[in-house]
């Protein structure tokens, strides 16, 4: 990390743990693969899962003989839609956005009919998993196609084929915010009426994959009435009060365990059809079974992320004063309505006004079903979305004003003294200097001598042109006040628990609500606790993510472990402190008045040596055999937090880039960025979580999108064909921090998880425009393959579709997949 | 991701080799590094009956000189050519290729044989092969044949190899100090295949262009060479006029394929593109 030194920074904090660059503790074990994994699970006489997926995305099933297969060596058992039909219910929808929000139902096997290439026709139960595997072959499938919907402007069209025969359309909601009605702003048509200049633009954000590294693996053991999951997911807790509603499994005979999980992106934010699937299998046969997806199968069905038509407008006055911003998106469901399918886009609602000072804002989303594999949450849900719009339209304005563009941004921008700030959309801005965080970006990536360069470039007619793009961002983190969400009508509260468990030796467990899948959450608590209770780092024991030790929790998402969980083991330590203070003035013979603790040491005011150390007190009350009367034996204690306010990260992204006209390659030649995620507690981890969310962001503009075929088949289905970068396709990145400390908990931490991801996409696309813009291109589709800034360039437009046909980088599998496949109308696919 | 199963068979001679092949059934498959076959079997868009695996074979592994050719064997690794003294020396346009051929795990596997008969025309290879004039030399129950590049490569994924037969060597050109190559490759990550690359070797005296081979890769169901430009080439001064002059000819001929990653059209303008930068680099520009 470039190290930028913060003068409003505290310079005399005490040097604890918080603060310090400590290596993750539980690293060795990730890295190495010696760990839980879920598929590293081995139980006695466990049972495997193989599915039949559709290889239709639309169709009803005419007819289903699973009786060869049952006949296959090592088989145990087959199941179709059928055959679960009473007892499988629906996966749940947490989030009915609006009142009226149509949700037709989900179920986790498809029954009559399928709805997306890639659902659950039939599952194999075999002794082995290459028994299962082998046998999906021998099932016989014969399917009725139906008219496929896949595009979401012709899905909103009367008269458009519909995806589920029981809605009147393929809107699932129309979902409004309008600050004039909510009394946070003006009217905005009135705004537009009146404005000087207005602009309008059509933005896609594509479908993309979340793409964890641990595919997904469900393992359930059945033991009398009761049943033990483990599952590779983000959300043990809401996964085991979900799981329990769908299957009728009473939630206190349901124990979900989160082992090590190996990434999730919001894609394992999710109730799975085949977790329900397993728990219903196991139920039926009594028998522990695993199931774990191929990386195809990973590619095809796990839930997708974004997914939206964007129709932005923007208005102002001619020096560039903004005026008001009209939002209207179509997202793509997909074919059913997942965990938070619906409510992602509607999250967004809040964002796109940015860090602008917008008098006027309304905003409409219609919720499309297609007949793909539904979306949900992937990484920033909805912000980045938002953040591409408002940033991608700051540009368009600022060209169309013909104004620097940030110029323009200065001109509109909250300023540092007027925090915290109301924004049009309702939130309350916490802390931040988007002025300061920008100019220390402009240093870092050594703004001026770019810009000569890129004029240079501009004079030689260089057919490398170069490019410089901004993103001055910010996010709301932190998920979240209960009442808020109550209020947007999802489905939980967003609270956090934790407890701390002093141990005789004195050693601590702090037992965390908050279900890590990679952030490193057991060195982050640890150094909290360490500071909080004044124990070593290594003294300290994170567990998490099993609901039979962390009762209560809601786990990670949002950007809100350290936040909200962090805070919670905060507010614990406190109560341990608390609790040790009343039994160190009776062991001490002291007034707790007179008692200081530092250093994790009870001392006795005005009385020198006089003193006890709180592990020292966590012996004696184990012993218990001296502690005041009135008192529990105990200094352990847990605390629920609930957070009053989001938190709002905020940042300046900066992304030079080089496009080769002649082929429309484009190429990041630097990129710095200057982030505020209020305190830090780690600053190897918050650089490691900025360093991913800028590969993945990046990513989105340059390399992912998810791609179907005119018949709905997924064309990007390996990792041939749907690119994810390697560190050796991203450049050097020249990081840097302020810090303003949150004001809506006492870490100050304002949440780091998708910051990088949220901010890089649109810096790297206005980058890349800002490099051909005088060429005449004005928009390039997302990701910007060469073919497509190739066509921009010199055929206008920007950059239209890609073909959808596989890629012959695929080697032998287009031949040989002609070859060996036979009618797919007649057979399942198997992985 | 698991193969449909097969039988398997790994001999250590190659009159074992054939042997095996012989008795494999009715679909066998040679697995030589297994980069490409693997996948396919685990994805089952292949399912053979038997495989037969190269990897024990002797004498099938390494580079040598017979007089001015080089003879590589077909289980000659993609990471043992990135280390071979000889192609060091005579082999560079091998060497440029190689170092683009996927990622390091892949070609500390992968083999130089096993990708040429895979005959990818995404492949870097073949495209190499043929601007070299490369000799493949096959064996079979009825002994060895020796078969020219341009007779190797029949169409996509298929070569002139029979049922029953196996590469055992390629031959190559020692190129000399009077030429110069590059390989111009094209694609939008590291690992991935090429959208479109351009194998170049430029042979020149004094001032003038004496002899250019240009390979064409994934511009069609085989790789190509670049005939015209290369004609077009010969005896030309060396200068980014004449080169960019000749490049403009390299996408004649050619029938690129419209996938993910690019149409036809915009195919045909890289190959224009990549030929340029390829030849001049490769002449000194």
């Amino acid at each position: 990390m470039t190290a930028v030194e913060d003068p409003a920074a505290p310079v005399d904090a005490p040097a604890k743990e918080v603060g310090q660059a400590r290596r993750r503790k539980e690293d060795a074990r990730l890295i190495t693969g010696r760990t839980t994994w879920t598929d590293n699970m081995v139980l006695p006489g466990m049972l495997h899962l193989a599915v039949l997926r559709s290889p239709v995305a639309h169709g009803r099933i005419t007819h289903l003989d699973v009786s060869a297969a049952k006949e296959r060596g090592g088989v145990v058992a087959v199941y179709t839609g059928r055959d679960l039909a009473e007892e499988q219910g629906s996966l749940p929808c947490a989030w009915p956005v609006t009142p009226d929000m149509v949700n037709p139902g989900h179920p986790s096997i498809a029954v009559d009919q399928v709805n997306h290439v890639g659902e659950a026709v039939a599952i194999v139960v075999a002794r082995s998993r290459t028994a299962a595997a082998d046998a999906l072959e021998a099932i016989d499938v014969d399917y009725e196609p139906l008219p496929v919907v896949l595009d979401m402007e012709q899905a909103v069209q009367d008269g458009s084929p519909l995806v589920h025969d029981s809605t009147s359309s393929n809107t699932s909601y129309h979902f409004v915010f309008d600050a004039g009605e909510a009394g946070t702003g003006a009217d905005t048509d009135g705004a537009f009426a009146d404005a000087e200049v207005t602009v309008s633009r059509r933005f896609v954000q594509q479908r993309l994959i979340p793409a964890f590294m641990e595919p997904r693996s469900v393992v359930v053991q059945p033991s009398g009435d009761s049943y033990t999951m483990w599952s590779a997911t983000q959300i043990p807790h809401i996964l085991r009060v979900m799981a329990a509603m769908v299957t009728g499994i009473p939630e206190h005979k349901l124990r979900v365990i989160a082992p090590d999980v190996g990434g999730g992106f919001g894609g394992k934010l999710q109730v799975n059809p085949e977790e329900i699937l397993c728990l219903l299998i196991a139920r039926r046969l009594g028998k522990p079974v695993k199931w774990t997806e191929t990386r195809s199968e990973s590619l095809m069905t796990a839930h997708h992320g974004r997914d939206q038509v964007q129709f932005i407008d923007i208005a102002a006055d001619r020096d560039g004063t903004v005026r008001g911003l009209r939002v209207r998106l179509l997202a793509d469901m997909g074919a059913y309505l997942r965990l938070i399918t619906p409510g992602v886009p509607a999250l967004g609602a809040f964002m796109f006004p940015g860090i602008y000072k917008f008098p006027a804002y309304r905003f409409e989303c219609d919720g499309v079903f297609t007949n793909k594999v539904p979306t949900d949450a992937y990484r920033g849900a909805g912000r980045p979305e938002a953040t591409f719009a408002i940033e991608r339209i700051m540009d368009e304005l600022a060209v169309e004003l013909d104004m620097d563009p940030l110029e323009l941004r200065r001109k509109n921008w909250i300023g540092a003294e007027e925090f915290p700030f109301t924004t049009v959309a309702g939130l309350e801005y916490d802390s931040g200097d988007y002025h300061q965080a920008t100019e220390q970006a402009l240093q870092l990536i050594g703004y001026d001598e770019l810009r000569a360069e890129q004029r240079r470039r501009r004079e030689s007619g260089d057919p490398v042109q170069l490019g410089i793009g901004f993103s001055t961002f910010t996010e709301m983190c932190g998920l979240a006040p209960s009442r808020v969400l109550g209020s947007l009508a999802f489905g939980a509260g967003g609270w956090e628990q934790a407890s701390i468990r002093m141990l005789p030796t004195g050693k601590v467990e702090v037992v965390t609500g908050s279900t890590p899948h990679g952030q490193g959450h057991e060195t982050a608590w640890s150094q909290i606790v360490a500071d909080q209770l004044g124990v070593p780092f290594e003294d300290v024991e994170v567990l998490h993510g099993d609901t039979a030790i962390s009762s209560r929790g809601l786990d990670t998402y949002g950007s809100r472990s350290l936040v909200v969980g962090g805070t919670a083991v905060v507010k614990a330590a406190e109560k341990v402190v608390q609790k040790a203070r009343v039994i160190a003035a009776h062991l001490l013979e002291a007034s707790e008045d007179d008692l200081e603790f530092t250093g994790g040491k009870f001392t006795v005011r005005g009385t020198p040596g006089a003193g006890v150390g709180i592990q020292e007190v966590a012996l004696a009350i184990f012993a218990a055999h001296d502690y005041p009367e009135g008192i529990e034996p105990s200094i352990d204690a847990e605390a629920t937090f609930d957070p009053e306010n989001f938190s709002f990260p905020h940042g300046t992204h900066i992304c030079a880039m080089e496009v080769d006209t002649e082929t429309g390659f484009v190429k990041i030649r630097k990129y710095a960025c200057v982030d505020d995620v209020g305190t830090i507690v780690n600053p190897l981890i918050v650089e490691g979580q900025v360093h991913g969310g800028l590969a993945q962001g990046i990513a989105q503009a340059l390399y992912e999108e998810a791609i179907y075929d005119a018949d709905g088949n997924l064309t990007t289905g390996s990792f041939v064909d749907y690119l994810v970068p390697a560190a050796s396709d991203l450049p050097h990145f020249d990081t840097g921090n302020t810090v303003h400390a949150a004001t809506s908990n006492p870490l100050g931490a304002k949440g780091v998880g998708e910051a990088g991801c949220i901010a890089s996409t649109p810096a790297v696309v206005n980058a890349a425009l800002d490099a051909v813009r005088h060429l005449g291109v004005s928009d390039i589709r997302m990701p910007l393959t060469p073919e497509r800034v190739w066509r921009a360039v010199h055929q206008g437009g920007d950059g239209g579709d890609r073909a959808a046909a596989g890629s012959n980088a695929q080697g032998a599998s287009a031949a040989e997949a002609a070859a060996a496949s036979t009618d797919p109308s007649s057979n399942g696919s198997h992985l | 991701m698991i193969p449909a199963p097969f039988a398997y068979a790994r001999p250590t001679t190659v009159e074992e080799a054939l042997q095996a092949i012989a008795d494999g059934g009715e679909d066998v498959k040679v697995l030589a590094g297994g980069q490409s076959l693997i996948p396919v079997m685990r994805l089952r868009l292949a399912a053979p009956e038997t495989v037969v695996d190269l990897t024990r074979v002797e004498g099938l592994r390494g580079v040598r000189e017979e007089g001015d050719q080089l003879v590589v064997g077909a289980m000659t690794t993609h990471a043992d050519v990135l280390t071979d003294p000889l192609l060091a020396r005579y082999g560079q346009l091998v060497v440029q290729a190689t170092e683009t051929v996927a990622d390091r795990q892949v070609r500390r596997r992968g083999t130089f044989g096993g990708a040429l008969a895979h005959a990818d025309p995404a492949g870097d290879l073949p495209a190499v092969a043929l601007a070299l004039d490369a000799e493949f030399v096959i064996a079979g129950s009825g002994g060895r044949r020796t078969v020219a590049a341009a007779d190797f490569f029949v169409d996509y994924l298929t070569t002139v190899l029979e049922e029953g037969e196996l590469l055992v060597e390629i031959r190559l050109p020692k190129l000399g100090e009077d030429w110069g190559v590059r390989y111009e490759k094209f694609n939008r990550v590291a690992q991935a295949w090429s959208i479109v690359a351009v194998a170049a070797a430029v042979r020149r005296e004094g001032g003038r262009i004496a002899e250019a081979r240009i390979g064409l890769t994934n511009m069609g169901p085989t790789p190509l060479r670049a005939s015209a430009t290369e004609a077009a080439l010969v005896g030309v001064d060396v200068s980014m006029e004449t080169v960019t002059a000749a490049a403009a000819q390299a996408a004649e001929g050619t029938s690129p394929s419209n996938d993910l990653n690019a149409q036809a059209d915009y195919r045909q303008h890289l190959a224009q593109v990549l030929t340029r930068r390829a030849v001049a680099a490769a002449a000194g520009l």
